[in-house]
This record gives structure tokens, C-alpha cells and sequence, in this order.
């Protein structure tokens, strides 16, 4: 037996997950495993409650992409209870959905990714990091902390509360936007269309050519991709069809409440996770490296590879330019931090669109909903990826079976390959250092998970 | 001199360690006086050794640590146990660390019921098995971390506000104790009080509470006095921030939930907001899912899983 190594925790993500490395006698990989350690049970502990509470306790899956799990939750109940929405109040919780998008990407892309380009991926752990990268570009940090603040302040200054929001509501939203509110959020979205302009230009002139040999090589995996579209096939976060498609490019469309006939999802005995794959392909599970089946991934990269085009201008062009050079779709697992900036771009530019719709600022932003007996399924596309809560309720719309699927749960699969296709190709005769450790960790850092 | 911080998370959501990013330029002001010894969220220092290569959990020493989430299994204990060591003044961020937080709702299950409905969900494949390979073990419940170690001082809010967490590192810089009032979310609530009036049942949230949008909160009559369940009365205030902002949810025209936890750190949120609506001639006999009151603050055994199932 060779050495194991334990990369515990895994940094700079969101959630708990660690690595272990099983070197053979030889020192070369004999396995690499991810674990991932979280099991809290909102399946379970929202049985019994009244729906519409539920929508405010979902929020804690996750503290970086809350707006989304309320959003999934609120759309659910909405179906449960067949309630009608207002219009203003679909306008809203979109536009608010949008703009948790906007700083989603920015902590991401710099907090938590960009320490490895702009410090480099061998630099020292005491400064692989934000507060390096402060020291470093003092005022780059400075740009992109009050960047993250103005997306943060500007949701919680409207909508109450930016961290485990509370305001959207079955029926609608909790409450309307006047006009001057939504005049300051324009400029201050404006604001970020022009610092999401520059992270493109950045991220094409100083890091991406910089790391291409890293790019096009570290964690490539082949699979299908998922992610939602509208009628026309364009990329839409907060409604549409699902797209589930296949690493050759075909797809195929379905609506959210069919999911239970093209996802399912698979356990196995090292992590609490379960792996969700494309039970529609009819070939099983299997993260086989050369013969993978029924593995998809979800998440930035896999909407830019599922939608037909962008339906706002710069990111478009953004999306051509990336295609004609990666083609469609794209396999490499680093250009999903290009396949981020693209959508930080867009997310910018719908919300922008979303204000500039006059009908945002009605005073009715909630229709009275009366809890009922009914089965709701509401999706999203969260960060992390496609977003699935499916309720259903009793006649006093309660909670009587809930079940979830949740954005980076699609990846856990992918990740696991790509952690494994990383250690294959950095270790070899037991040579390990912080840095090639470092470079494992950036494969699952891609994915945001 | 800098200060050496040491920051963990255990059973939570990562919205704590987000409060604190929102800091935003104060973080920045407060960054040369702070040095970041241990941080996952942010930092690479790893638990056994860079090169993964140790037994056991390492974390550096550091004067203030900044611990979120409640304890749910034996590598949070594991990792608790190890902040509470090397951490001279160890602080309790968020409700899951303060009373268990949202995730302490599982208390009221068992691990059984827990794994038999996670792991035979609609979409999971069937014959699915508990894993057992290299994930740690679950403890029997959810844990707040003065069950299990020594907490110096308390932070609750789900998320806790900025204000109080900027407030809090200051006044440790300063080498003060900081002390969040115990004070009701209700008394730092500008809705207009006008008396009990009429209100005999609780009305659900499924409607829209009276109030003119053009108009400030201080117009909107109380939510609880519209008879709608607001759990202001019995949560500990702060989600107002320092700022004399309404509290939060408020603020969005919509009832509290307890988040900031009990007023007082053993209150008991359920008992207390029962009494608050009997002793005003509310009848509580419509009130779906009591145990919802609990819903942040179900740590300390407050809730608990049915025997004999
Ligand atoms: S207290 Fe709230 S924000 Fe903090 S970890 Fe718990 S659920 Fe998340
Ligand atoms: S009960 Fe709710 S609305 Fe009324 S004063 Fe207290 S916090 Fe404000
Ligand atoms: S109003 Fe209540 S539930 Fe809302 S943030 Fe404040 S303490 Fe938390
Ligand atoms: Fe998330």
C-alpha cells in the first residue's frame, strides 16, 4: 500500500467537501475520491409546516444562493396552491433573481477563484487568497469589494433582507417598487454592467491566455450539460423549458414538472450527496473517466452550452466570440470561469432590462393565495445549476412530501471525475507538492460548487 | 498589531461567513488590523497539513475565533473542539451556533427517519444504502456549540447583521467585551402600535397586510396587531442593524420569523410567543405546526424527536 493523502477541507467553496488520494506502491493514482459531507434533511423537517412558511426556511441550503431556493420554493407553493401571481410580482422576484445572480459572480469569479490566476496557482496559501490579492492590487480589491457591496446593498436596501430573503410571497412579491427606487437601481446597475464589461475584458486579456495550457487541460471531462431556455431556445434564469443535452449536442426539452422522467439520482458510499444523472438516456450511472453514463453537468458552463443564443446584446457577443473559439459545447472544465463572466454580463443586462419595464413599479405586487391541497413543482436556474423543488400539500396546505434537487448536487458527479482526471495527470511516481494539491482543488473550484 | 482571527463553519449555510463579506469597505478598513490565520472560505489552511498528510486537526492559534453553525456530526465536534482550544476568545456567529439554527428542525426526527426519507425520495434510485465510507458520522441531533464546548460570547441572527459583526471585532480590537442589548425585535420596530383592537385568530401569510407603499414603515400598523403570527415580541433584536432601520422583514412588509433567536439566550421562543398571544385573548387553536415557533432555536433540546417510532 502507497500513501493517502487528505485534502480536508476542500477551500475557497462554498460547502464541505475533502479529497483523498490513494497512491499505489508506485506512487502514481490508484484513486482519488471526493466526498461531500453535508446531510441536513430540509426534505424531511418541512413536512408538516404550512407551505408558505416553507419558502422562508429553504433559504438556509444555502447562504450564497438563497434568492434561488426562495424563488424554486416560492413558484412551488404558487403551483400547490394554484394561485394566481401578479404580473409586477413575477417582474420583481425575476429582477431580484437576476441581481442575486450579479454579485453571485463576482464573489465567486474574484473571492474565491481569482486568487489562483492573479496570485498564481504555486503561490504561497497565506496570500493564495482575497487579502493577498488586497495586498497585491489594493485597487482592483477595492473596486471588486464595493462592486459585490453596491450588488448586495442594492437588493437588501429594496427587498429587506439580501442574505435568506423573505419577500417573495405565493401570489407575488411583498412589496412594489416606486419609481425612485427603481431610478437608483438603474444606476447602480448600470454601474455593474460596466465592471461586469471590464471582468470580461480582464479575465481575456490577463488571465485566460496566461493559464490556456491549464485551461485546456486540467479536469476536461466529457458529458452532457443541463440548464433552461425560453420558447426560443435563449438562455432565461428564472423560467422556461429544462434542456438536458448530450455531450454529442443534441437536447432534448422538458418541463420542470416531467423532471422526475429525465433526472434521477444515484448514491453511492462516500459521500451524503446524491449524484444526480440522465435517467432519459436509459444507460445507467457511471463516472468511468473513458465511458461515462448518464453523467450531465449543470451550472454556468453548462447553460452557455445548452442555449441557443443570449437574448441581450454584449453577452451575446460574448457568446459568439466564446463559441468560435471552443466551439459548442464545451467540454474544458476551467472555461467555466469564461462561461461565469459571460453570464455575470448578462445577468447585468436583464436586470437592466427588467427596470427599464415600466409595469415593474405597479402597486399590486401580490395577489391573497388560499392554502390547498395540490402537488407544485418550481425551478430556477441557480448558480450552481438547475434548481428543482417539487411540494406537495394537504388540504390545509401544508406540507405532506417534499423533495429537492439542488444546483450543485447536478456536479457532484463531474466533480468527482474531474478531481480524479486531475490527480491522474499531476501525480506521477509519488511527486506530490502544495502546488499540484492546489491544481486538484482548482478543477473542483471551477464548478463553484 | 494585528490580531489573529481563526474563522470556521460547521452544520450551516455559509450565510454567516457572507454577513461578514458584506461588511464590505469596513472589511477593508478593518483587514490590516486583522490577520486571517485559518479560513475556509477564503484561505487554503487545511485541517491535516497542507500536503494532507497528518492524523489530526490542526488549526493554528488565534486570539478571536469566529465559529458558525451548530454541531451535527463528529467531524464538527472534532473541528469545534479544536477551535475552542487554540482560540483565546471564541465567538458564537449565527443562530445554528447560538440555538441550532434552521438545520436543528431535524431534532425533532431521528437519524432513521432522517435517512429513510433523504435517501427514498421520488427521484432517488431505489435500494439506495446509508453511506459509510470516508463522511463523518452523524451525532444523534443537531447541537448548539454551548452544548458541546465553551462559548465566550453570543452572535445570533440568521444571518447576524454586519453592524453587530463589524461592531463586535471592533470592540474586541478595542479589548472590550462586546455586548449585543437584550432587547425584543419589537422594541426596535417603528410600526405604529395602537392597542390589541379586535384580533381573536391568527391569520396566515398568505395575504397582503394593510400598509401604503408610499408611505414609511412608521405608518404601517403593527403586523401582529393586523393579526398576523410576528414573533417580534419573543426574538432578540439586531436585525435592525445600528442604523435605526426597521427590522428586517419588517421593512419587506412581512411578519418575523425569530431568527435573532429568544430574546434572552435561554428563552424559549415557542412558550413565550404562545403566552404572549393567549394573554391577549388570541385564540392559538388554528396555529398549524407549533413547533414552527421553534424553527430557529430547536438546539438545547427544545426539540425533540417523538419516542417509540
Ligand atoms: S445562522 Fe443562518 S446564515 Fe448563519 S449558518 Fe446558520 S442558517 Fe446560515
Ligand atoms: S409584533 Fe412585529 S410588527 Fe409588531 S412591533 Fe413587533 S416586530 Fe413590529
Ligand atoms: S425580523 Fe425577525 S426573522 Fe426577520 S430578520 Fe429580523 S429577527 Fe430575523
Ligand atoms: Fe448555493
Amino acid at each position: 500500500m502507497g500513501k493517502t493523502i487528505n485534502i480536508q477541507p476542500l477551500s475557497r467553496i462554498e460547502g464541505h467537501a475533502s479529497i483523498e488520494i490513494k497512491l499505489g506502491e508506485d506512487g502514481n493514482v490508484e484513486d482519488a475520491i471526493t466526498h461531500f459531507n453535508s446531510i441536513r434533511g430540509f426534505e424531511k423537517y418541512v413536512e408538516g409546516k404550512p407551505a408558505e412558511e416553507v419558502t422562508r426556511i429553504v433559504t438556509r441550503i444555502c447562504g450564497i444562493c438563497p434568492w434561488h431556493h426562495h424563488m424554486s420554493s416560492v413558484k412551488a407553493v404558487d403551483a400547490c396552491f394554484g394561485a394566481e401571481v401578479a404580473p409586477a410580482g413575477h417582474l420583481l422576484r425575476e429582477c431580484m433573481q437576476n441581481m442575486a445572480h450579479i454579485n453571485d459572480k463576482i464573489l465567486h469569479f474574484y473571492f474565491l477563484a481569482a486568487p489562483d490566476f492573479v496570485m498564481g496557482p504555486d503561490a504561497d496559501y497565506s496570500v493564495r487568497n482575497v487579502m493577498g490579492i488586497a495586498n497585491a492590487a489594493p485597487d482592483l480589491a477595492k473596486q471588486v469589494i464595493r462592486m459585490r457591496q453596491k450588488a448586495q446593498m442594492m437588493m437588501e436596501k429594496f427587498a429587506g433582507k439580501v442574505i435568506h430573503p423573505i419577500a417573495g410571497v405565493p401570489g407575488g412579491f411583498s412589496k412594489p417598487m416606486n419609481e425612485s427606487q427603481r431610478q437608483e437601481m438603474i444606476a447602480d446597475t448600470k454601474e455593474l454592467l460596466e465592471f461586469a464589461k471590464f471582468s470580461m475584458k480582464y479575465a481575456k486579456e490577463e488571465i485566460f491566455p496566461k493559464y490556456l495550457d491549464l485551461v485546456t487541460t486540467l479536469g476536461t471531462i466529457t458529458t452532457g450539460f443541463i440548464g433552461t431556455v425560453d420558447e426560443e431556445g435563449s438562455l432565461n434564469f428564472y423560467d422556461g423549458k429544462i434542456r438536458l443535452m448530450k455531450a454529442d449536442g443534441t437536447a432534448e426539452d422538458f418541463d420542470d414538472t416531467d423532471y422526475l422522467d429525465y433526472i434521477a439520482e444515484h448514491t453511492v458510499d462516500v459521500s451524503y450527496g446524491k449524484y444526480p444523472y440522465a435517467k432519459s438516456w436509459n444507460e445507467g450511472f457511471s463516472m468511468d473517466l473513458d465511458a461515462p453514463k448518464g453523467i450531465y453537468r449543470s451550472n454556468c458552463l453548462a447553460r452557455i452550452n445548452c442555449c441557443d443564443q443570449i437574448p441581450t446584446p454584449l453577452a451575446q457577443k460574448e457568446l459568439e466570440e466564446f463559441r468560435k473559439s471552443f466551439g459548442r459545447p464545451v467540454q474544458h472544465t476551467l472555461l467555466y470561469h469564461w462561461a461565469r463572466l459571460i453570464e455575470l454580463v448578462y445577468s447585468c443586462e436583464k436586470t437592466l432590462e427588467l427596470l427599464n419595464n415600466p409595469a415593474i413599479t405597479d402597486p399590486v405586487t401580490r395577489y391573497d393565495v388560499t392554502p390547498k391541497a395540490g402537488r407544485g413543482v418550481g425551478h430556477v436556474e441557480a448558480p450552481r445549476g438547475t434548481l428543482i423543488h417539487d411540494y406537495t400539500t394537504d388540504d390545509n396546505g401544508c406540507i405532506t412530501s417534499a423533495n429537492l434537487i439542488v444546483g450543485t448536487t447536478h456536479n457532484l458527479a463531474p466533480i468527482s471525475m474531474s478531481v480524479k482526471q486531475a490527480a491522474n495527470m499531476l501525480i506521477q511516481n509519488g511527486q506530490v507538492d502544495e502546488t499540484i494539491i492546489n491544481k486538484v482543488e482548482m478543477a473542483v473550484r471551477a464548478y463553484d460548487p | 498589531m494585528a490580531v489573529d482571527v481563526a474563522s470556521e463553519w460547521l452544520n450551516s449555510c455559509s450565510g454567516c461567513e457572507i454577513a461578514i463579506l458584506n461588511l464590505g469597505e469596513t472589511l477593508l478598513d478593518l483587514l490590516p488590523q486583522i490577520n486571517f490565520v485559518h479560513i475556509p472560505v477564503l484561505m487554503d489552511h487545511k485541517h491535516l497539513g497542507q500536503l494532507g498528510d497528518q492524523e489530526h486537526i490542526d488549526i493554528p492559534k488565534a486570539t478571536v475565533g469566529l465559529l458558525s453553525g451548530g454541531i451535527r456530526n463528529e467531524e464538527h465536534l472534532e473541528v469545534a473542539l479544536e477551535m475552542r482550544k487554540k482560540c483565546d476568545i471564541l465567538i458564537a456567529l449565527g443562530t445554528c451556533a447560538t440555538h441550532g439554527g434552521i438545520p436543528a428542525l431535524i431534532n425533532s426526527y431521528t437519524n432513521e427517519e432522517l435517512f429513510d426519507r433523504y435517501y427514498s425520495t421520488e427521484s432517488t434510485d431505489p435500494g439506495a444504502k446509508v453511506p459509510t465510507k470516508g463522511i463523518s458520522p452523524l451525532l444523534d441531533r443537531c447541537y448548539a456549540l454551548d452544548e458541546k464546548i465553551d462559548v465566550d460570547i453570543y452572535l445570533p441572527g440568521c444571518p447576524p447583521h454586519p453592524d453587530h459583526i463589524a461592531a463586535a471585532i471592533l470592540a474586541l480590537l478595542n479589548g472590550e467585551t462586546p455586548e449585543l442589548p437584550f432587547k425584543s425585535t419589537c422594541d426596535t420596530c417603528p410600526t405604529k402600535r395602537m392597542g390589541k383592537g379586535d384580533v381573536k385568530g391568527i391569520k396566515r401569510a398568505v395575504e397582503c397586510p394593510e400598509f401604503d407603499p408610499e408611505k414609511p414603515i412608521d405608518e404601517m400598523r403593527c403586523l401582529l396587531e393586523q393579526g398576523y403570527l410576528c414573533m417580534g415580541p419573543v426574538t432578540r433584536a439586531g436585525c435592525a442593524g445600528a442604523n435605526g432601520d426597521a427590522p428586517r422583514c419588517i421593512s419587506a412588509r412581512v411578519p418575523c420569523r425569530g431568527c435573532y433567536g429568544p430574546v434572552q439566550q435561554d428563552g424559549n421562543q415557542l412558550l413565550d410567543m404562545l403566552n404572549a398571544l393567549v394573554s391577549n385573548g388570541i385564540d392559538i387553536s388554528d396555529l398549524p405546526d407549533r413547533a414552527n415557533l421553534l424553527r430557529f432555536s430547536g438546539a438545547h433540546n427544545r426539540l425533540v424527536a417523538k419516542k417509540g417510532k
